[in-house]
């Protein structure tokens, strides 16, 4: 602690920390351009300037800048004084030299950091008589929109981009107050995390193209807590509606999970609740094979009539779907008929990932301890495909090695410039064992492609390494031995070692060589952390449902419904045609008598049901998700269910109650489900700390979701009626449809604070500048560190012996494209392109196929693929983008024969349409 | 004669001086004194014992400088690095070209002792884009050193070694400005640094390193071959040895000599210089370049040391002074520089980036007649805006405020004349020479 005067007060502030942060973390204001809590400080704007006196009798002081001074105890500033306002009004106003009077047609208006900071800092009469500079935008891509003329050169764009999240194609060009930043050419912006551009950029440069494109102000918004559903990281998410339609995403601050930042998937991803694949009503198959629309009633009644006639009901639950409707369809069913929605082989490993979790001595970390980790082993997966927000983690856990030669010299972590001018290239040690390249491997020490069993071997030579006495290595080369024993030696030098592996190449003994490594590493000095990267928002939920192992596989229920056992089944947000091949799946489903299928969007899966019922997206609905942390977090509604539609939970309650399954009216509220669900499920126990339930009110008030300048609720629907309707009201959660009441930290629908409108204003509601939220971090962690491993096969089996010259078939996932319900959206859908494989050049010669032919995958029914050379992909495999059309019926870890298709025109995605861009002179 | 170490082997006919002919004259004498008989600690003490202070403009004491590199052990592994600052880009300033063009020889024999000293193994020598002259000379007496043993493995048997390469840049006034120098060295934008940390403790690729200007190299092998005493002889007034010393404008005989330290204004202006043109009358001088406050006739017989030309409001800079006569429109002289300044700032700060243009565009508008009563408010405002170091990210903006802040002092008479008469009154044909 240190103690401070600011304007003659006296303050006790964190030692260390910069004036700055320490000014903001009081509850001051002082306006600020290219400090960033998450970034540190350069010291370009000079926007924050205060007056530094030197001692008690100095009254003349001079001009310091708050972001690069150290708070030292007994250190004097002025922020009020004459000089310091005088010096911050004139950056204000030559900031302001160039800038575009166009905040009424700007999509940053109304949550603009430069609007904020202009009037915070006292500008308002324009005295610069000149010119202003203009520049040319380009276009970036579908999901950023370039507006140079806006810029105010504050840096933290490539900061961000470049220094952050290791892009390389945006930058910093020209010079003086011609100072550009863009692509070297027009184009699609490379970086998965390119979307953060929006929240980082103080103003209207940078802005979120499918927002602005259909456009609403902040002020319009209303907004809910969520969490993200497009992977199971969880990462907190602020989604905004107008007119009933998803507008954007932004982030939600979280310290353990997401922090400041999401990815492009998440940000972009969650407009599929937009699609015109929703179901609005339920619909009965006629016998013409098209659906009637009934009310809900009906659908109900209908489902009812045919239940179960003495045989067995069965039901699939999804790993995308909240814990609460899984729950409640696995009560309705009874465990013995309930399957998670999982394949065969992924329960297998999302099961086993499960039990390693609850019983390894090793820590299952959070994103923010993540980026503590000193020394990182990724273990078979492709992090920034599988779970995208992670890899930004891992690359701020290199920097490590930075803030450590900083301390050295006296550099506190804030001081970026100089940490990353000291440590250049230097970076704590990461590994990364693939079966092809992946985009962390710029940051990496060493990296290695192998088959998934290799993988698994060196993981386990690894682990041999580190206790000899528990695990042998074998079966590997000389250069391999080498390096488990180099990567071993740096994890066993790290404070905090971090072993990263999951479902990435769907191999089991990958995921358990991880295991043993991590615990192998954990011991009375040091907990080693254990990340696994899973396929779902709710992969682990699902997993902890079922971990009693009392659940019968896929399989089993195409074997009850082939002989006829099964008279419902009932398939809960779930396309198992993603589970399993269409031969499987079509088996699986023809042999039930009646199909009932709950989603919110039409699927292959739903366009089999005979009775098909809407379900409530994350948009419309309230649930928990249990990411792959362990971490059990709530999203809230957005808006009120749409008629016609419920959530998943309020059918099935619907249904049980009609069947008689519990006492009716049991599961009217959410909370209920949620408290028997942590009632029945020991693992599950604290879900219920997950959110606050719907007693919840903060100072007398439940949770606005609208902001308090919300305007157009009279005249929104004025062409329909001119009476303004009765806002819903939402019984079953803290939040309420209204613009009253304040925003408590954890539950916060949209940032904002008296003169913060833009998403600079969290730090109003943490309980130090980029520290957690006043009232901790949002989730409840069900899964610590246990007692240690029992044992664990730990052998790989010899390779599948396939014909001679085969190829191991290995998943490749892909940000954009693999996953299911963020394909949906159209920006994202425009960025995946078009299914391919992947094949190493030895390979592809000895196939005879080259770049661009087709290639014929033997003994599976599929299209032929466009073959895509990777010199960085394992020798003798081939590898498959997951989830895209034309390789569903791709098993990973089969061994196929190719060869190349005769008559191939090769696929080509349409080439993006550039719609804004001033090259030739065109204007936005 | 008065003793001129740094222009022996410079003839009026400017012909570069080979290594051999170098050599003849006393070379390398003091490189081999430094590596073979005295110890880095031994050279550090001389240099700091000359009071050596740096010729770039700053002044700063050369041996303080290098006193803050790590040495041994706590320098950890990797290279030191030495680097010679030749981007000579300074508006006025055409002192360290003649010494690199002329005797490139003095200036790598002091960089190797300079580089000994702090026990780096790798200089450079970042030279202005505009060099090509010297660019040739200094890659040819490289090579000649390599040859001959004074760069490379084992110079003159010891176990030193340094490596010496000659980077000419793409040229930007920024790069002067040693951290900008640094980054454009790594490849980086030609943005300064923010310091501390000192390049001495993280400086290029984030090793300890020491930038310096040419003229300073060149007296360091002099220091260690002659002694500190001598060194200090040299001076007239406090400070020590001699300074290339240069004058541009309407004199009679511009030029660049080397004068010891304190030699009078007067005794440069009028005896070296030759005065005045006939029908031209001095208003001003900018003493050491572009950057530096203007002095007046007032000031003329101030001997040019540091403190002393510190002292009358304005800096010794380089040396080389810009005339500024009576014909001359002031408010056009110093619009002229700091669009200059303008032009060339890297646009890392507001304050320089927005706060020079601004500037800039006031002074077009008073000359040429569109300027308002408030302007000379406006001016002030700027310069204390933009004028104080700490204000801005490095010193390039409050070095562009300098001379306006200082014309804005002396020749504000001018000023109002503009912005009363509406137009400049240097153009009227009476004003014409």
């Amino acid at each position: 602690m240190a103690t401070i005067y600011v304007d003659g007060q006296a303050y006790d502030v964190k030692d260390g920390d910069n004036l700055l942060q320490a000014i903001l973390g009081l509850g001051l204001d002082l306006p600020y351009f290219c400090w960033h809590p998450a970034m540190g400080s350069i010291g370009a704007c000079r926007q924050c300037a205060v007056v530094q006196y030197q001692n008690e009798e100095d009254t003349r002081g001079r001009i310091v800048m708050g972001c690069m001074t150290p708070v030292a105890d007994g250190a004097r500033f002025s922020l009020q004084g004459e000089a310091a306002r005088e010096f911050r009004s004139t950056i204000i106003e030559a900031l302001m030299l160039n800038h575009p009077h166009d905040c009424p047609v700007c999509a940053e208006g109304g949550e603009c950091h430069l609007q904020d900071m202009t009037v915070m800092a006292g500008h308002r009469d324009r005295h610069y008589r000149g010119r202003k500079n203009t520049h040319r935008n380009q276009y970036l891509g579908p999901l950023i929109n370039h507006e140079m003329n806006r810029c105010i050169t504050c840096y933290r764009c490539v900061r961000f981009y470049n220094d952050y999240a290791g892009g390389t194609d945006l930058s910093a060009q020209a010079s003086r107050d011609h100072t550009y930043f863009g692509r070297q050419t027009d184009g699609v912006l490379e970086s998965e995390f390119a979307g953060n551009l929006v929240e980082v950029c103080p103003t209207g440069v940078f802005t979120d193209k499918t927002l602005v494109n259909d456009y609403t102000r902040k002020w319009d918004l209303q907004s809910a807590p969520s969490v993200c559903v497009n992977c199971a990281l969880g990462c907190n998410t602020m989604p905004g509606e107008r007119y009933g339609k998803l507008k954007r995403i932004h982030n939600r601050f979280n310290k353990a999970v997401n922090g400041y930042f999401l990815c492009d998937r998440g940000r972009y991803g969650g407009n599929f609740v937009n699609s015109d694949k929703r179901l609005d009503y339920p619909g009965l198959r006629q016998a013409d094979q098209t659906y009637k629309a009934v009310g809900q009633s009906e659908a109900i009644e209908r489902i009812t009539e045919h239940w179960g006639d003495g045989r067995a009901v069965a039901a699939i639950g999804s790993p995308r779907a909240s814990l609460e409707s899984n729950y409640l369809l696995q009560k309705l069913v009874g465990a013995g008929n309930f399957n998670p929605g999982l394949s065969d082989r992924e329960f297998k490993l999302i099961d086993s990932i499960c039990q390693i979790l609850r019983c390894s001595k090793a820590l299952s970390p959070s994103m923010s301890q993540v980026e503590q980790a000193d020394a990182v082993l990724i273990l078979g997966e492709d992090v920034t495909n599988t779970a995208p927000r992670l890899a930004l983690s891992l690359r701020q856990s290199v920097r490590n090695k930075a803030t450590e030669l900083g301390e050295q010299i006296g550099l506190q972590y804030w001081q970026d410039a100089a940490l990353r001018t000291l440590a250049q290239d230097r970076n704590s040690p990461l590994f990364i064992a693939a079966v092809a390249d992946t985009r962390l491997d710029d940051i990496a020490e060493q990296t290695v492609s192998l088959a998934p069993d290799d993988i698994a071997r060196l993981g386990l030579a690894i682990a041999a390494q580190l206790d000899p006495a528990k695990t042998t290595g074998n079966g590997l080369d000389d250069p391999l031995r080498e390096l488990a024993a180099t990567i071993a030696a740096a994890l066993k030098n790290a404070r905090q070692p971090l072993i990263v592996s999951g479902t990435g190449c769907q191999n089991l003994a990958v995921i358990q060589a991880a295991a043993r490594i991590a615990e192998a590493l954990t011991n009375t000095e040091r907990t080693a952390m254990l990340s696994y990267c899973l396929p779902e928002a709710n992969s682990l939920g699902g997993a902890l449902l079922c971990a009693s192992g009392n659940y019968p596989s896929l399989a089993e229920l195409t074997e009850r419904a082939a002989t006829g056992q099964i008279e419902t089944l009932l398939v809960m947000e779930n396309e198992l045609y993603r589970r399993g091949t269409a031969a499987e799946i079509t088996a699986l489903l023809d042999g039930v008598t009646q199909l009932v299928v709950i989603d919110a969007l039409d699927s292959r899966t739903l366009s089999r049901s005979d009775i098909a019922l809407p379900a409530d997206s994350y948009f419309e609905s309230e649930g928990t998700l249990i990411n792959s942390e362990g971490r059990a977090q709530r999203y809230y509604p957005v808006i009120p269910a749409k008629a016609g539609q419920q959530a998943s939970w309020q059918w099935l309650a619907a249904l049980g109650d009609k069947l008689g399954a519990w006492e009716t009216g049991a599961y009217r509220h959410f909370d209920q489900v949620t408290s028997d669900c942590a009632a029945d499920h020991a693992p599950l126990a604290e879900i219920v700390k997950a959110g606050p339930d719907h007693h919840f009110r903060d100072h007398g008030l439940k949770v606005p979701r609208q902001p308090h300048r919300y305007s157009g609720r009279t005249a929104m629907r004025a062409n329909v009626s001119v009476h303004e309707p009765k806002q819903p009201i939402d019984g079953e959660t803290p939040l309420a449809f209204t613009m009253e009441g304040a925003q408590p930290s954890g539950l916060m629908a949209f940032s904002w604070s008296p003169g913060w409108n833009s998403n600079q204003s969290v730090h109003k509601f943490q309980s130090e500048v980029a520290g957690p939220l006043v009232n901790g971090c949002p989730g409840v962690r069900l899964i610590e560190p246990g007692e240690g491993l029992t044992d664990m096969s730990a052998a790989v089996e010899p390779a599948a012996a396939g014909e001679p010259g085969s190829l191991l078939l290995v998943p490749l996932y892909r940000i954009y494209g693999s996953e299911e319900l963020s394909v949906q959206s159209p920006a994202i859908a425009e960025l995946a392109g078009n299914a391919f494989i992947q094949l190493h050049p030895s390979d592809a010669t000895r196939l005879g196929v080259a770049d661009g032919d087709g290639l014929v995958v033997n003994h599976i029914e599929a299209p032929s693929l466009e073959v895509r050379l990777n010199s960085s992909l394992a020798v003798g495999c081939a590898g498959f983008p997951v989830g895209y059309a034309g390789t569903e019926n791709l098993v990973a870890g089969q061994r196929v024969t190719c060869r190349k298709a005769a008559n191939w025109t090769p696929l080509r995605a349409d080439s993006a349409a550039v719609i804004a861009t001033d090259q030739g002179g065109g204007h936005v | 004669m008065t003793d001129r170490p740094l222009t022996r082997n410079i003839g009026p006919d400017r012909t570069p001086t080979d290594l051999a002919a170098y050599e003849l004259n006393g070379g390398y004498r003091g490189l081999r004194k430094a590596i073979t008989a005295m110890s880095p600690a031994d050279c550090l003490e001389m240099v700091k014992e000359s009071n050596l202070r740096g010729r770039g403009g700053a002044g700063f004491p050369t041996g303080l400088k290098w006193s803050f590199v790590p040495m041994g052990e706590k320098a950890g592994p990797g290279h030191k690095y030495l680097i010679a600052n030749a981007d000579e880009m300074e508006p006025g300033t055409f002192k360290d070209r003649l010494l690199m063009e002329c005797d490139p020889h003095q200036l790598i024999e002091g960089m190797i002792v300079a580089a000994y000293t702090i026990q780096a193994d790798v200089a450079y020598i970042f030279l202005r884009a505009e060099y090509f002259d010297a660019e040739r000379q200094l890659r040819a007496a490289i090579a000649a050193c390599y040859e001959k043993g004074y760069l490379g493995d084992n110079i003159l048997g010891t176990d030193y070694r340094l490596d010496m390469y000659v980077h000419s840049s793409a040229g930007r006034y920024i790069c002067g400005e040693e951290t900008a120098l640094i980054n454009s060295l790594e490849g980086k934008r030609a943005n300064p640094r923010a310091k501390p940390p000192f390049p001495q403790v993280s400086g290029l690729w984030g090793r300890p390193t020491i930038v310096n200007n040419v003229e300073t190299l060149c007296n360091i092998h002099h220091i260690i071959e002659r002694g500190a005493d001598w060194f200090q002889s040299l001076g007239k007034g406090e400070d020590s040895g001699t300074k290339l010393f240069g004058v541009s404008g309407r004199v009679k005989n511009p030029g660049c000599w080397e004068l010891p330290m304190g030699t009078p204004v007067r005794e440069i202006l009028e005896v070296h210089a030759g005065g005045m043109e006939d029908g031209y009358k001095l208003r001003g001088f900018l003493p050491g370049g572009g950057s530096t406050d203007f002095l007046t006739e007032a000031h003329l017989d101030l001997p040019m040391d540091y403190d002393v030309i510190g002292k009358a409001g304005s800096r010794m800079g380089t040396g080389t002074m810009i005339i500024l006569d009576d014909h001359t429109c002031p408010v056009g002289m110093v619009k002229n520089l700091v669009e200059f300044f303008a032009r060339e700032s890297c646009g890392f700060c507001t304050p320089c980036r927005d706060g020079l243009p601004w500037s800039a565009q006031v002074l077009d508008d008073i000359e040429s007649g569109n300027g308002l009563p408030e302007d000379m408010a406006t001016l002030q405002k700027q310069a204390r805006f933009i004028g104080a170091i700490g204000n801005t990210h490095c010193a390039l903006a409050p070095g562009a405020m300098e001379p306006l802040n200082s014309a804005m002092k002396y020749f504000r008479e001018d000023f109002e004349r503009h912005i009363e008469g509406k137009h400049c009154p240097y153009r009227e044909p009476e004003n014409r020479p």
